[in-house]
């Protein structure tokens, strides 16, 4: 069974760009990503435990988040700032793993109705360089199977909200 | 004549480095960037100017700007947000020119002292597409053209 | 002026860089360029067409073949593309360091 989430990464360049339609209306898409409580449930690293520290969901707002594995310990925390903020419609943020060596992402996310009760997701993310792009691809935690499992998990929590 | 800045645009990409050396101090260097004042009177030239309609110099404060002309007409706006603000260091924000077809960029300025009275400033700017970018590259090479066409146009005219 | 084609998108391409490189110091016939690269015959002719479209390449006739050979002129337009750039950037930078220098700080 393939990922219901696309990837497109062309070689040489700096961006990545995340396509996926889900079984749900557009305005609970852009809810599971503005919603700090169900944030934690579902875009977070497998086997840890997401914490909203912050999160202004609105145009030159700033989030910040940490996980924790089981024992209790930080594994990260990411933060940024939103750039742009139009509900059911468009986010642009920058994002950041702090103190991790792989500089600043600017995040671009476009929520689309499809029909009634199906939507699409469009992600543009884009590295400093083309090095960390490639070298994030990489590691479990930037990986294609990550992303699209949590897809998977968002689309099911919100299913249940339909 | 050597021009002191040094652009690096590689073809094919989309982001490109300016890099500078100034006979300031790094501290004079960063205020010229953070003081609105400053910023204000950088940005407005003969035929426009500059106003800062907002600008929260700290991590995670947003600015605005809008240039007029002599007429009041406003010929140009911009906003965006801080990332990361460390002073004398480092500055990571986001740019969007409004009603423009160039999308947001990410910038990041990093400030160096090189010596007591001389430091450098390192841009690197990372647009949404190459496309972007050489829009934007080509653009005073296509006000050039045009000036240098009008010119042209005037100087005919006089010949006839 | 109307270019038939991008030049920046015409060197955008590596291959196409890599063709530019070959015959910036001689002329080549198409036969010649292509048994440098791994890529199929066909694959080259289009590059060659790209860049001779765009005027980058030149095209010599010689008996019964043609010859390319890099156009200079070309490529010097090119590199003017980003003058106006960095000497706007240049002259923001000038203003900037001479305002910083007759800064004196409000008590």
């Amino acid at each position: 069974m393939g990922l219901k989430t696309k990837f497109n990464a062309e070689e040489g360049k700096q961006d990545i760009t995340i396509t996926r339609e889900f079984d749900l209306p557009v305005e609970l898409v852009f809810k599971a990503h503005v919603d700090p409580e169900i944030i934690v449930q579902w875009k977070v690293q497998p086997n840890t435990t997401a914490k909203i520290l912050k999160f202004g969901g609105k145009k030159h707002g700033s989030y910040q988040m940490q996980s924790t594995d089981s024992q209790g310990k930080i594994v990260s925390t990411v933060s940024g700032v939103i750039h742009e903020f139009i509900p059911n419609r468009k986010i642009i943020r920058t994002f950041e793993i702090e103190n991790a060596p792989i500089g600043v992402m600017l995040e671009f996310y476009d929520f689309e109705p499809l029909t009634d009760d199906t939507s699409k997701l469009t992600m543009h993310v884009i590295y400093e360089s083309g090095a960390i792009r490639d070298q994030l691809m990489k590691s479990p935690g930037g990986s294609g199977y990550t992303m699209g499992a949590a897809h998977d998990r968002m689309e099911e929590i919100m299913s249940k909200l339909k | 004549m050597e021009l002191k800045t040094k652009i690096n645009a590689e073809n094919g990409k989309q982001d490109l480095t300016i890099t500078r050396e100034f006979d300031l101090p790094v501290e004079l260097l960063f205020k010229a960037y953070t003081e609105p004042e400053i910023i204000e009177q950088v940005m407005t030239n003969p035929y426009t100017t500059a106003k800062l309609l907002k600008y929260e110099g700290k991590k995670h404060g947003s600015y605005q700007t809008q240039s007029t002309d002599a007429n009041g007409k406003i010929v140009f706006k911009s906003n965006g947000v801080f990332h990361e603000f460390t002073p004398n260091k480092k500055i990571i924000r986001t740019f969007e020119m409004e009603n423009a077809p160039f999308g947001v960029q990410l910038e990041v300025y990093e400030f160096e002292s090189v010596s007591d009275g001389t430091s450098r400033l390192k841009m690197h700017v990372i647009y949404e597409s190459n496309a972007q970018r050489d829009q934007l590259l080509k653009m005073p090479f296509a006000q050039g053209l045009s000036m240098a066409h009008d010119r042209l146009q005037e100087i005919m005219s006089k010949l006839k | 002026m109307n270019l038939r084609r991008d030049v920046f998108q015409a060197i955008a391409d590596p291959t196409r860089r890599a063709i530019l490189m070959l015959v910036a110091t001689q002329t080549m016939t198409a036969g010649a360029i292509a048994s440098n690269f791994d890529t199929a015959r066909p694959t080259v002719s289009k590059h060659l067409q790209i860049l001779t479209e765009c005027q980058l390449l030149k095209q010599e006739q010689n008996g019964r073949e043609i010859y390319y050979n890099l156009n200079p002129n070309k490529m010097k337009e090119i590199a003017n593309f980003i003058d106006p750039f960095r000497k706007m950037w240049d002259d923001r930078f000038n203003k900037l360091e001479d305002i910083m220098k007759k800064y004196k700080p409000k008590k």
